[in-house]
């Protein structure tokens, strides 16, 4: 069965991790290959670099950034923030990104989806879509949630998986950061108007806010950052929590009780 | 022993020469068919639609023929995988390398087998992520030591059926062939590169082979 995956978000700003950097058992916590490396370990399913503060200057610190992190893992690993044409997202793949995610530059210019889809597939072109509850619709801001734009996360999902988008990150702007849980309508709501799969964002916060969202949010994915930086092993824990309530999600096999005990 | 990765514009390579590199394995990637000669192993990766292996009819399909024939291991990788068989519904006029028997399909949905829509879960194409592989046959070389169930990493909307080639299958609606096998020729529907170390593991079968044919003085042993 296809498992639900945990993706670990790496809030990134001038090479450094700038979320949940207060990890006391870590030592370089602030260093992004040095945490990928950590979630890798612990069977994290893949991993995001989110960069948003990167202006011109600084994406040749991102791009080293990226390919920092993908010395450490052999998982899907998705760049995005401020991706606003093909150049930077050439420079992102070839730094070793196999996915890039785009958010204002899709809105204004939905055409690079489908330039970007028919230069590397589908599954490298993300669309990332950050929504806010008004009255009973969702509506989409921009500029890292700035800006509110007169588009709806359902239509637009829609159209940005017609245009070649392989995937959906969808953040609940009203949940980010919050810990009070991922938003399930928002998610069951776009889940169910496309095919391809949704990767939810925005209010982790307990082990049970990943059951809600897979269950009642018919998401597909769920992204976090600070919740895997508490513990260590929280992504072991996580896993064998919605394990134990019927959510399929891959375990390491090193981390399988009684099972294979090679390194996993 | 070098290893040729075909790129024939299908979707980028970075992340299978970032894992060939980490495997030690020396690798080049042929400007043109004619380079393929001295390849010790052939490795044809692509992602996206069928369509793109059109960029392999002509020079490609005959050199990479040829080295199968001089028994030279091929693998190929998730659309180099589909590549292997005989075509795909996908793009139907657009001729496969047709060493494995079948045509690949859309992914389907199993009607009868609700199993798929967990929990109120939605079946949904393309089938993207990590998924189980279920080992068919013992003797797999390219799955050895991989344990059966091992989770590997999928992005595809169109699939390779199960026949007496498919030596890893995975269900997803339907089963499909995740793994194919015939003598010296492997395909991976998954992305051994981005499926951890199950995945490292598969590439290095396919290594460990290609050493082993190129050390052996009498390279042709064609077929299984």
């Amino acid at each position: 069965m296809l498992s639900k995956r945990i993706i670990a978000c790496l809030d990134v700003r001038d090479g450094m991790v700038v979320k949940g950097i207060n990890f006391e058992g870590l030592r370089s916590a602030g260093d992004p290959a040095a945490l990928a490396r950590r979630y890798n370990r612990e069977g994290i399913d893949e991993v995001v670099i989110l960069d948003v503060t990167a202006t011109l200057e600084k994406r040749k610190a991102l791009a080293r950034t990226i390919q920092a992190v993908a010395q450490e893992i052999f998982l899907p690993l998705c760049v995005g923030g401020g991706i606003k044409d093909e150049e930077h997202a050439d420079a992102a793949i070839e730094a070793g990104a196999d996915k890039v995610s785009l958010n204002t530059a899709a809105i204004a210019r939905p055409e690079l989806l489908t330039a970007l889809a028919r230069r590397y597939g589908s599954q490298a072109v993300i669309v990332a879509i950050d929504a806010k509850r008004d009255g009973d619709r969702f509506r989409i801001y921009v500029r890292s949630g700035q800006r509110p734009t007169e588009r709806d996360a359902v239509e637009w999902a829609r159209e940005a998986a017609d245009r070649g988008a392989g995937e959906i990150l969808l953040t609940s702007i009203d949940r980010d950061g919050t810990k009070r849980g991922f938003d399930c309508e928002l998610n069951a709501a776009v889940s169910e108007a496309v095919s391809i799969p949704v990767i939810a964002s925005g209010g982790a916060g307990t082990f049970d806010h990943f059951v809600d969202v897979f269950t009642e949010g018919k998401a597909d994915a769920a992204l976090a950052a600070s919740i895997f930086h508490y513990a260590e092993h929280a992504v072991v824990d996580l896993k064998e929590h919605l394990r134990d309530r019927g959510i399929p999600v891959r375990m390491l096999a090193g981390w399988e009780p009684g099972g294979d005990a090679s390194p996993g | 022993m070098t290893v040729a990765l075909i790129d024939y514009g299908a979707g980028n390579l970075t992340s299978v020469r970032k894992a060939l590199t980490h495997l030690g394995a020396p690798f080049v990637t042929p400007a043109g068919p004619h380079e393929l000669a001295g390849a010790a192993g052939v490795i044809v990766p692509g992602v996206g639609n069928f369509e793109a292996t059109a960029a392999l009819a002509g020079g490609w399909h005959a050199a990479i023929r040829e080295a199968v024939d001089r028994g030279r291991p091929l693998l190929g990788i998730c659309l180099g995988l589909q590549w292997l068989f005989e075509g795909s519904d996908e793009a139907p006029d657009v001729p496969g390398l047709g060493v494995i028997a079948g045509r690949c399909t859309l992914i389907e949905n199993d009607a009868a087998n609700e199993a798929t829509a967990y929990r109120g879960g939605i079946f949904k194409v393309p089938h993207v992520g990590w998924n189980s592989l279920e080992r068919r046959r013992d003797d797999s070389w390219a799955l050895d030591g991989v344990p059966d169930g091992a989770q590997v990493y999928f992005t595809h909307s169109y699939a390779a059926p199960v026949t007496a080639d498919c030596v890893g299958a995975t269900t997803y609606g339907l089963s499909f062939a995740s793994v194919v096998e015939q003598g010296h020729v492997v395909g991976a529907q998954f992305h051994p590169e981005k499926s951890g170390d199950v995945g490292l593991r598969v590439l290095a079968n396919f290594l460990r082979r290609v050493t082993r044919t190129s050390s052996t003085a009498a390279p042709a042993m064609s077929g299984s």
